[in-house]
């Protein structure tokens, strides 16, 4: 009975727009949820600094590397922002690290995949945050109140990041005809990835139903992958990119038509068959036992100076 | 203590422009108070968010739930006489 009871003004708050907070009471199963959904969130945030990272020392001029460094440096932040808010739901971040390390956690899958020229950073910041911006405009009305607050945060740092990755595409585009080519091939490698990155069509996504009901999730998969698609289909046309899809059409309400993704390819990389899958997560590990003496010495300060406050 | 941890959570507050109020932004972890406010410096204020920073560690603070609102703040219901629209002012007058 008291569940029953809770669970009616629970969803009485969602519905009326009221947040949740982490002291409220909460079905077991959106806090669940919530814990997956903005943990994957926050790893991805995380992992995502390695394929970029990967061309700080390369990138082409103090300019770019400056942009790019600051940039890696916002992702971290969203992480941390992101992991912050999950342990609300009384989690630790230990746990969640070794959620990821044990691979009982994921992270978005386009992290698997090699940035091996300077263009795929400008294919990255364009397509893939401009991906996550879509999904993260949404989120910014979720129910749960620490997880929409991070998402406001993050989304006003979110669109230097869009700008300056298609900035660079833009330039390459004006440039020689091998710059050119660079950036086809990048956009040719990141435009399904990028499709693939709002998740399964919604027949096929089964724990969205209660997401919606809960107002975890605001909007669809696939209609958020509209929105982007509509949104970044004139832009690759502007600069003079060839969209990797020979079927892809201008509709009359002015919405594209695009071919089927391939999901095999999609599921195969969520299982850990993409091509960087086991180096994200090996670099990941290394750098976290690397950082043990640091956590150690950091303990061992702390207490020597709340010692000499006591003996002062 | 497990090694693996990253210290106690400590809660960031922010202050937008000299004279404004502390804001809550968020928290973040650290072992003492001097790594607490260098990394709310670099978590929360890259882009000129604030002018000051209050750090407080999570464990240190007291609140009221929310679900015990009722019987925290009900009572403020019946005491309009607190608010200034409760008082009938004489026709024409003015700067009151």
């Amino acid at each position: 009975m008291e569940i029953a009871k809770n669970l009616e003004e629970f969803q009485a708050k969602i519905d009326a727009e009221i947040k949740i907070e982490p002291k409220d009471w909460m079905p077991e199963e959106y806090r669940q949820h919530l814990i997956r959904q903005m943990s994957q969130h926050a790893h991805s945030e995380v992992i995502g600094m390695q394929p970029e990272g990967n061309w700080i020392t390369r990138s082409p001029s103090l300019r770019a590397r400056k942009i790019l460094m600051a940039k890696v440096q916002d992702e971290g932040g969203h992480g941390l922002y992101l992991y912050c808010a999950t342990e609300t739901l009384g989690v630790s971040r230990e746990q969640l690290i070794k959620w990821l390390h044990e691979g009982k956690a994921k992270y978005a899958s386009v992290f698997n995949y090699p940035s091996p020229t300077w263009a795929d950073m400008g294919a990255i910041g364009w397509l893939v945050d401009g991906a996550a911006i879509v999904n993260q405009v949404s989120l910014q009305r979720t129910s749960y109140g620490p997880y929409s607050r991070a998402m406001v945060r993050i989304c006003k740092e979110e669109s230097f990041h869009q700008r300056q990755g298609y900035e660079v595409m833009a330039s390459l585009m004006e440039g020689t005809a091998e710059q050119k080519k660079m950036a086809q091939e990048a956009f040719e490698r990141w435009w399904w990835p990028s499709l693939m990155m709002f998740g399964p069509h919604d027949g096929d996504s089964p724990r969205s139903s209660n997401a919606m009901k809960w107002k975890i999730k605001r909007e669809t998969n696939d209609d958020l992958r509209q929105q982007f698609i509509d949104k970044t289909i004139p832009q690759a046309e502007l600069i003079g990119l060839k969209v990797p899809d020979a079927n892809y059409k201008l509709l009359e309400n002015g919405s594209y038509e695009t071919s089927d993704i391939d999901w095999d390819e999609f599921w195969n990389v969520i299982k850990g068959n993409g091509p960087c899958n086991t180096q994200r997560i090996k670099h990941h590990a290394a750098a976290h036992d690397n950082g043990q003496w640091v956590r150690e010495a950091a303990i061992a300060y702390n207490e020597k100076k709340e010692q000499n406050l006591k003996s002062a | 203590m497990s090694t693996d941890n990253q210290g106690p959570i400590w809660e960031v507050f922010v202050q937008s422009k000299p004279g404004k109020p502390y804001k809550h932004v968020g928290s973040l972890h650290a072992y003492d108070k001097e790594m607490a406010i260098e990394n709310a410096r670099d978590l929360y204020t890259r882009r000129n968010e604030g002018t000051g920073l209050w750090l407080v560690k999570a464990e240190e603070i007291v609140s009221v739930k929310s679900g015990d609102e009722e019987s925290y703040f009900d009572p403020a219901d019946d005491k309009i006489y607190r608010h200034p629209t409760f008082y009938n002012m004489p026709e024409g007058s003015k700067h009151i």
